[in-house]
């Protein structure tokens, strides 16, 4: 196994926050939009640094979504910013019609995604978002793991030309990537090669996965981990040629089973190669308040649960 | 009066205590807001609503409340426990796992006293618009009150809602704002200005009180006098005034409190200003 290390923890929205700031000054025609979370956000800098740039929208998601959808008339790329329940399902027909349908140009960037948000509870902790999104024709959907894969993401979503549903977390967790990474829209990342199971991951179960392979290595278990960052355009390849390899798959999200990256995942499979495949991820509930780690616990995402869902699936392997 | 106003403000002091030792004890949560409606809380619960304490969902011949600002959950849980809906020990919960007390209100843990999930802000006049349009085809002559935060008002659902309720002459619905001036990003005239709510309701057909909802007695009267308004055609918005923290002085009137947890240190400082009157929890 591959070792990786950390000297830090950050907060993927800080990472958000850094790469608006970069984005900004590498193109004029960035703006951001926000409704009234700019601290949660972490768009303090770029509203520094660009005051004339930043529109405080009030609270009003719906009317954020369709002032970003106008600003792109005239070449403007707008980032908005919000929760991710008030970035998705909230506002889900006005990025339906104004965004996705008549593509253009918004990248909807939502943090405090899935249950880490902790103690707001279940009104606040989506986590239906990826499938919302996923769901709607020409949409990007993207889940960073880190805080330097999340202000990388966030710069090159800017180069990219069309609607993006960015999504990431309120708690610090570690920064194990390279801070230097070039980002590439759905290109997942080899984590660790291997050859008994593939062990599939997106944002913040990422370090999660990589916990449970050192693990899965003490007991004798080679996994195979895959970052996927990119849950659309879902990288095929990728996971074709790994599973080819493994012949069988543990997904690891912090979503619901329904709809998530899992479901991706298993449709891919289906059609092209029949595979053996366990779902780590919330099974059809809403969250609730706690701490972020209590919550991982109760819902199923810890390490061990990826390890149980290894076990689980190499039993299966014929 | 079944209380005196004395009485009532004894009360009141003892929900703010409760509300920054809830905050405190789980370090999250929203103090402000909650702090500045402690008032009205007690009025409705103590000495307004009429209402029983062995719940129920339909609410049949009774009055109901919907908080619209769910993000205020503690001033409510803690009116809730010493209106007797649940033993006060529960409020130790709040925001911790496993527990009925959410960190927004919740009808999924079957906490008594809630009858509909909030916090995704700008929904519950909608809400309390259908409720009181069930107990009017139920002939329930009951009143139906609601209250929403100002800077929840920048929700457009809530112009939805404040157009439809005049025109289905929705006239047993008493809604109140909390009109503290802040919000999460700064004071709402910086963020997005509400500008003369009162010409806004007006217009749109509501007939408009004006309270001061840090005065026991002028928001205890207030809401004797809007129920006195209804059952002619119009709903009844009490624009309550507030002060964002209202009850701890370091707290009054900053947005910086509005969802932020006291220190140690500040929670001491904070009871020192607020006499334990029914016994901590
Ligand atoms: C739909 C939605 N958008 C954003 C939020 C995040 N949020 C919670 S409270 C709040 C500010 C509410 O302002 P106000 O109604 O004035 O309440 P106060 O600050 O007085 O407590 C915001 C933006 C939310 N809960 N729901």
């Amino acid at each position: 196994m591959k070792k990786y290390t950390y000297t830090e923890k950050k907060d993927t929205r800080s990472g958000f926050g850094a790469g608006l700031l970069e984005a900004g000054k590498k193109n004029e025609n960035v703006v951001a939009l926000c409704a009234d979370l700019v601290g949660s956000l972490k768009m303090d800098a770029f509203i520094a640094e660009f005051p004339d740039r930043f529109t405080q929208v009030g609270i009003a998601e719906a009317n954020m979504i369709g002032i970003a959808a106008g600003m792109t008339i005239n070449g403007k790329i707008p980032f908005t910013g919000t929760f991710a329940n008030f970035s998705t399902g909230r506002v889900y027909d006005q990025i339906r019609q104004s965004v996705a349908y008549s593509n253009k140009n918004v990248k909807i960037c939502a943090s405090h995604a899935g249950l880490t948000l902790g103690e707001d509870g279940a009104t606040h902790q989506i986590l239906e978002d990826i499938g919302l999104m996923k769901m709607l024709p020409g949409m990007v959907v993207i889940n960073p793991c880190d805080y330097n894969q999340t202000k990388a993401a966030t710069v090159a979503i800017a180069e990219y030309e069309g609607p993006v549903y960015l999504r990431f977390g309120r708690p610090v967790i570690p920064v194990f990537t390279d801070p230097d990474q070039k980002f590439e829209i759905g290109k997942a990342w080899m984590v660790n090669e291997g050859t008994d199971v593939t062990i599939i991951a997106t944002g913040h179960m990422v370090w999660r996965a990589i916990e449970a392979g050192e693990k899965l290595a003490e007991m004798g278990i080679d996994a195979e981990i895959i970052n996927i960052h990119t849950i659309k355009p879902l990288d095929e390849e990728a996971v074709l040629k790994s599973v080819k390899k493994t012949g069988c798959v543990v997904t690891c999200e912090e979503h619901n089973k329904f709809g998530g990256l899992g479901e991706s995942v298993a449709r891919l499979l289906t059609t092209e190669l029949p595979t053996p495949q366990e779902f780590v991820a919330t099974n059809d509930t809403f969250g609730e308040s706690g701490t972020p780690d209590q919550l991982m616990t109760k819902y199923g995402l810890d390490p061990s649960n990826i390890i149980e869902a290894v076990q689980k699936v190499m039993g299966r392997k014929k | 009066m079944k209380h005196t106003i004395k009485e009532l403000e004894d009360i009141a002091s003892q929900v703010r205590r409760d509300i920054v030792r809830m905050v405190h004890a789980c370090q999250s949560g929203h103090p402000g807001a909650s702090l500045g409606c402690a008032d009205f809380f007690t009025a409705l619960y103590f000495e307004v609503l009429n209402h029983k304490t062995d719940f129920t969902m339909a609410g049949a011949g009774e009055d109901l409340f919907f908080l619209s600002n769910g993000h205020i959950s503690p001033v409510w849980y803690s009116t809730l426990a010493h209106a007797g809906y649940f033993d006060k020990s529960e409020l130790a919960t709040f925001r911790k796992l496993n527990s009925r007390l959410q960190g927004h209100p919740t009808t999924h843990e079957g906490l008594p006293g809630i009858r509909i999930a909030s916090g995704s802000l700008g929904q519950g006049l909608s809400v309390a618009i259908g409720a009181a349009l069930a107990k009017r085809l139920n002939g329930d002559k009951s009143y139906v009150f609601a209250l929403m935060g100002d800077g929840e008002l920048q929700e457009g659902q809530n112009w939805e809602a404040a157009m439809f309720a005049p025109f289905h002459k929705v006239d047993h619905l008493i809604a109140s704002v909390d009109y503290n001036g802040q919000q999460i990003d700064g004071p709402t005239d910086k963020v997005l200005a509400l500008d003369s709510l009162q010409a806004k309701f007006e217009a749109f057909g509501w007939h408009v009180i004006n309270t001061d909802g840090n005065d026991m007695k002028s928001i205890v009267e207030g809401l004797h006098y809007a129920k006195t308004l209804t059952g002619k055609g119009k709903p009844i918005l009490n624009l309550m005034s507030t002060q964002m923290g209202a009850g701890v002085d370091f707290m009054v009137g900053s947005h910086k409190w509005h969802g932020t947890a006291p220190s140690d240190a500040q929670l001491a400082v904070a009871l020192a200003q607020l006499p334990e009157t029914l016994g901590d929890y």
